[in-house]
């Protein structure tokens, strides 16, 4: 064993010892790298393994009435949501949860398009998850990796159904908003006003989400909740000041109801001519927006999104109907600064009950007749064959051009969203274009005259033709939120045009059509209106202003198959009073029977195919 | 020889022994505190019954003379190699490798693992084989014995398959060889297949290498047909590469590929690895705190009180912590080579230095693993891990050196090198 020499034993020994610390100090040379050099990256990756960010959704800007009344505001609930590294992991975890939560397909399926939207994120499950949910579900967590329960805000509309047209409701984010940017800043998954206010002010309700981070372990476990990173607190959105009075609101909801029953429909508004403040916003049947929030509503939502009468549609800015007698003001209007009459002119032909117009025999809505009327009386009366006569005189064009002029076949540019365009024609070339050059007469200018015919106007675009008269010739753009100045109409009428037609309207309340709704110590000026339904009973139109030497109020209502005008005018006429007199006025129990009012009913128009015309008209 | 020195103590060695079981200890203990619960909860008290049962293992070894470890070495050795004969046909598997059939139950309780046993094995039987010979073997021909007793555990533990301890075995193997003073080169020689197969995943470099094994046969001036087989079996490896690659079980080339690129599959393979990088990358200079590492709180870290053990030392000490450790590892080592050094006769000059090569290549492949130098082969960290067996190998194997150390000592006879520490 001569190899066991001492010396080249010592050698090997050096060796080694060389070859250990060698290894070490490459061993070490690495840890350097990884530990002093790539420290800050490491630190990094190891922040973003362990913690997850969760937004803080903001607190929508509460919307308030005139008063200060809270009409949409926050309560406190729970949200659901699911934090996941997969998707099988997120399917994995919906499936372990749905039976607890009461998770349906439609949910899940949502839930996956939203991760895969933002793969990582978390995805809402269930908004406004009920209590006991909430409870079994915390009881489990640890089974359910990345399972956060969050306190979020969530929407809540005090006075139910009321103005629920004008406010609107929530709806989450959908794939199209994303996709077109309808909601600039919107997260993902998050509650956008849907319609009404919310919508037409979201990005003012909307405020500034918050974040926090939560810490989860290997598996994705929620392991602590604060204390973990930065937390940036959530900005509550803008408090949204409405023009609406919810008291007054409440009060047309009443009379509505108490006029019409439970089944009625129609639209009523109240606007302050003064500067286009609208006061209030009904549309029946109404719907409550709370509907819209949660999961736990989901039938009530489907009924109301399937019913036939159409609780979602908003009648006052969207619903189209002849505008009929109201109409009539803007005849009178016209040919007053043409000039071609006075107030206290009569027409060639007295009224009979009918005006014979070629082949054709134009009936009155009086079948006795109104004999010689003066312009003043023939409003006052609503006399048929005054304003076929009147028709006449001004001639089609006139008609055509005057009205467009009026802004009848104008949007009024309500700050709400959804605001259908009233339908009239600008010129003849409209009815040459839709029945041919020759396959019309002159007769549409009589149906024209009445407020029929080819003339489809929403409630709020009277409204505002009606503002315009209460105000002086001044038509301001009706708004709840921000007042649009710049889209005032100021029409130059002749002196006295105005004033006359504002008697004249007084004279309907007095001793006209409306003399039934009169209210004592309150000067109302207003028109009845009836439009002919072919689906069934006539529309009654009723609109009014009050007091008539300086309107405050213009009120107006449609209202279907009311039958005719004068029987919605005693409900416009106590919501007038109620206004301006105040909440001590107190509107006289309907004694009254349908029959004591005269029905201002226009005869049937020409005949015209409806659906054609809605098509073309611009 | 003064009295005292006879009595005397091994300072840095045992110092660096008491300080690494307690560093490995409280390392346990670390992995054990996290915020989900995790298996390596309490396994700080069944290490301290470990280290209670390696100590009187130990205690056990040191009373054996060189002589008597001689003549038990064939026994021992046949003994290990029908263990894990016996291993192969019965074993069941755990942890990390639960796929893998390298421990022995009764009645399913788990016995042990014998790779560690047989670790301890070919040391004897190499020291056996080694220390009688005339001369340093110097061709192929002289190291077929010791070839052979190292390739047979390594073959049935491949067979399991475990590649980690097969490593270790081959890193014995090539120690002892050395030890035993084998040309460098011709060590280099025997291992060029291995890297040739490595090499042959790139044509250029294994190119390179077929040049420099040319080079380095023709300056050894081995025999001429030893020279061919060693070529033959460079370039043998090199072609079948890919046909061996296909006989690798799934999860081996996994972590093969894992290694080579951890970013492949993040979720997966290379999860553990980037984990451990990132736990030690995160834990900076001075680390986390002891206790406090996040990614050990959160089970980021896979068998964080086993095989990842030093991950949690990185991330909650830092480099500091890394630097603390290795030193106290070469402390140890270093005084295990003076030991063998100094050994009274062949058969304890071997075995000691047997032990240092089997702690070496632990140290290299689970440290080196936990930042990507070596494949992840789940072998675990001298007097750190927790296990049962590997930490009774390794008092085992201490009681040895000890006493090896105490008998040269009282022998009087200190090699040139082996003045004493």
């Amino acid at each position: 064993m001569n190899w066991f020499h001492p010396h080249l034993n010592s050698r090997r020994a050096d060796q080694s010892v060389f070859l250990i610390f060698g290894f070490v100090g490459i061993i070490l040379l690495r840890f350097f790298w990884l530990q002093v050099v790539g420290a800050h990256d490491f630190t990094l990756q190891s922040a973003e393994n362990r913690l997850r960010r969760v937004i803080l959704p903001a607190p929508r800007g509460i919307i308030v009435d005139r008063n200060g009344v809270v009409i949409a505001e926050n309560v406190p609930g729970f949200t659901v949501l699911i934090h996941a590294q997969a998707e099988d992991v997120l399917r994995e975890t919906l499936s372990g949860i749905s039976e607890l939560a009461g998770l349906d397909t439609a949910v899940v399926r949502r839930a996956v398009r939203n991760w895969r939207d933002r793969p990582g994120d978390p995805v809402t499950v269930l908004r406004d998850a009920p209590p006991e949910v909430v409870a079994r579900l915390e009881e489990r967590r640890v089974v359910f990796p990345g399972l956060v329960i969050q306190a979020e805000p969530k929407r809540s509309y005090p006075s139910g159904a009321l103005g629920a047209h004008a406010i609107g409701y929530l709806g989450e984010l959908t794939p199209t908003d994303i996709s077109e940017n309808r909601f600039p800043g919107a997260r993902s998954g998050s509650l956008v006003g849907r319609v009404g206010l919310e919508f037409q002010y979201d990005d003012r309700l909307r405020g500034l989400d918050g974040e926090s981070f939560i810490e989860v372990d290997a598996l994705g476990r929620t392991v602590r909740t604060t204390g973990v990173g930065p937390r940036v607190e959530p900005t509550q959105g803008d408090t949204l000041h409405t023009m609406l009075d919810v008291e007054l609101q409440r009060y047309i909801s009443h009379l509505f109801r108490r006029d019409f029953g439970i089944a009625g429909r129609g639209a009523v508004m109240a606007i302050d001519p003064r500067d286009g403040a609208v006061l209030a916003l009904h549309s029946a049947p109404s719907y409550d927006p709370n509907a819209f929030i949660g999961s736990s509503a989901a039938g009530e939502r489907a009924e109301l999104l399937s019913s036939p009468q159409l609780p979602l549609f908003n009648r006052a800015i969207q619903g189209r109907y002849p505008p009929a007698s109201p109409w009539k003001l803007a005849v009178a209007a016209m040919a007053l600064e043409k000039g071609l009459i006075t107030m206290d002119t009569k027409m060639q032909i007295p009224c009979t009950g009918g005006y014979q117009y070629g082949n054709r025999f134009f009936r009155c809505w009086k079948t006795d007749g109104h004999g010689p009327v003066t312009l003043l009386e023939a409003i006052q009366h609503s006399c048929d064959v005054y304003f076929y006569q009147l028709g006449i005189m001004l001639g089609l064009d006139e008609l055509l051009e005057g009205g467009v002029a009026l802004g009848f076949s104008d949007l009024t540019g309500i700050d709400l969203p959804g605001e259908t365009r009233s339908l009239y024609p600008a010129s003849t070339d409209y009815f040459n274009e839709l029945y041919g050059r020759r396959g019309w007469t002159s007769g549409v200018t009589l149906n024209l005259a009445i407020g029929q015919g080819e003339n489809d106007q929403t409630l709020v675009n009277m409204m505002r033709f009606y503002s315009m008269l209460a105000n002086g010739g001044s038509a301001p753009v009706p708004y709840l939120v921000d007042s649009l100045p710049s889209g005032r109409r100021n029409y130059d009428f002749r002196a006295g045009v105005l004033e006359g037609l504002r008697e004249s309207l007084e004279e309907v309340v007095l001793e006209g059509t409306a003399s039934a709704a009169q209210i004592a110590n309150l000067r109302i000026g207003g028109k009845t209106g009836t439009a002919q339904n072919s689906h069934g009973e006539d529309h009654g139109w009723f609109i009014a202003f009050a007091p008539v030497d300086n309107p405050v109020v213009v009120v107006g209502a449609i209202v279907e198959f009311a039958e005719h005008g004068s029987s919605v005018a005693p409900m416009v006429n106590c919501i007038v009073a109620r206004h301006v007199i105040g909440s001590e006025f107190e509107c006289p129990t309907r004694g009254l029977q349908f029959s004591d009012f005269p029905a201002d009913s226009a005869p049937e128009p020409l005949e015209v195919l409806r659906d054609i015309r809605r098509g073309r008209l611009r | 020889m003064s009295p005292a020195r006879r009595e005397g103590l091994n300072w840095p060695f045992a110092a660096s022994v008491l300080m690494l079981a307690l560093f490995g200890l409280a390392a346990v203990y670390s992995a054990g505190q996290t915020d989900v619960p995790t298996v390596a909860a309490f396994a700080w008290r069944k290490q301290m019954v470990w280290l209670g049962v390696g100590l009187v293992a130990g205690l056990v070894s040191y009373r054996f003379s060189s002589r008597g470890l001689e003549s038990f070495s064939l026994p021992v050795y046949i003994f290990a190699i029908l263990l894990l004969l016996f291993t192969l046909a019965f074993g069941t598997g755990a942890g990390t490798a639960a796929g893998v059939k390298s421990w022995l139950s009764i009645g399913g309780v788990r016995l042990g693992q014998p790779a560690e046993f047989a670790k301890l094995a070919l040391i004897l039987m190499l020291a056996r084989v080694l220390a009688h010979r005339q001369e340093p073997p110097n061709s192929l021909k002289e190291l077929l014995p010791a070839g052979i007793v190292a390739g047979l555990p390594f073959l049935l533990v491949m067979q399991q398959p475990d590649l980690g301890s097969a490593i270790v075995f081959i890193g014995i193997l090539f120690a002892m060889l050395f030890w035993a003073g084998v040309n460098p080169w011709l060590l280099v020689l025997l291992a060029s297949p291995g890297l040739s197969l490595l090499l042959s995943f790139s044509t250029l470099s294994w190119a390179f290498w077929i040049v420099f094994v040319t080079g380095v046969l023709w300056f050894t001036r081995i025999t001429l047909i030893e020279s061919i087989i060693i070529w033959a079996a460079n370039v043998f490896m090199g072609v079948v590469a890919f046909g061996l690659w296909g006989a690798l079980a799934p999860y081996q080339r996994s972590r093969l590929l894992s290694f080579l690129n951890p970013e492949v599959d993040p979720q997966a393979t290379g999860w553990h690895l980037i984990q451990s990088k990132v736990a030690i990358g995160s834990g900076g200079i001075f680390g986390k705190g002891y206790l406090d590492g996040t990614q050990k709180r959160l089970a980021f870290l896979p068998e964080q009180h086993t095989d990842f053990i030093f991950s949690v030392v990185g991330e909650e000490l830092g480099f500091l912590g890394v630097i603390v450790a290795m030193l106290l590892f070469a402390i140890l080592l270093v005084s295990l080579v003076k030991i063998a050094q100094r050994a009274a006769d062949s058969f304890s000059y071997m075995v000691v230095f047997g032990f240092v090569g089997l702690l070496m290549t632990h140290v290299l492949e689970n440290v080196g693993m936990t930042v990507g130098l070596m494949p992840i082969t789940g072998i675990p960290l001298p007097l750190f891990s927790y296990g049962g067996s590997f930490t009774l190998a390794c008092f085992l194997g201490l009681g040895v050196a000890m006493r090896v150390d105490r008998d040269s000592l009282l022998s009087g006879y200190l090699g040139v090198g082996g003045g004493g520490i």
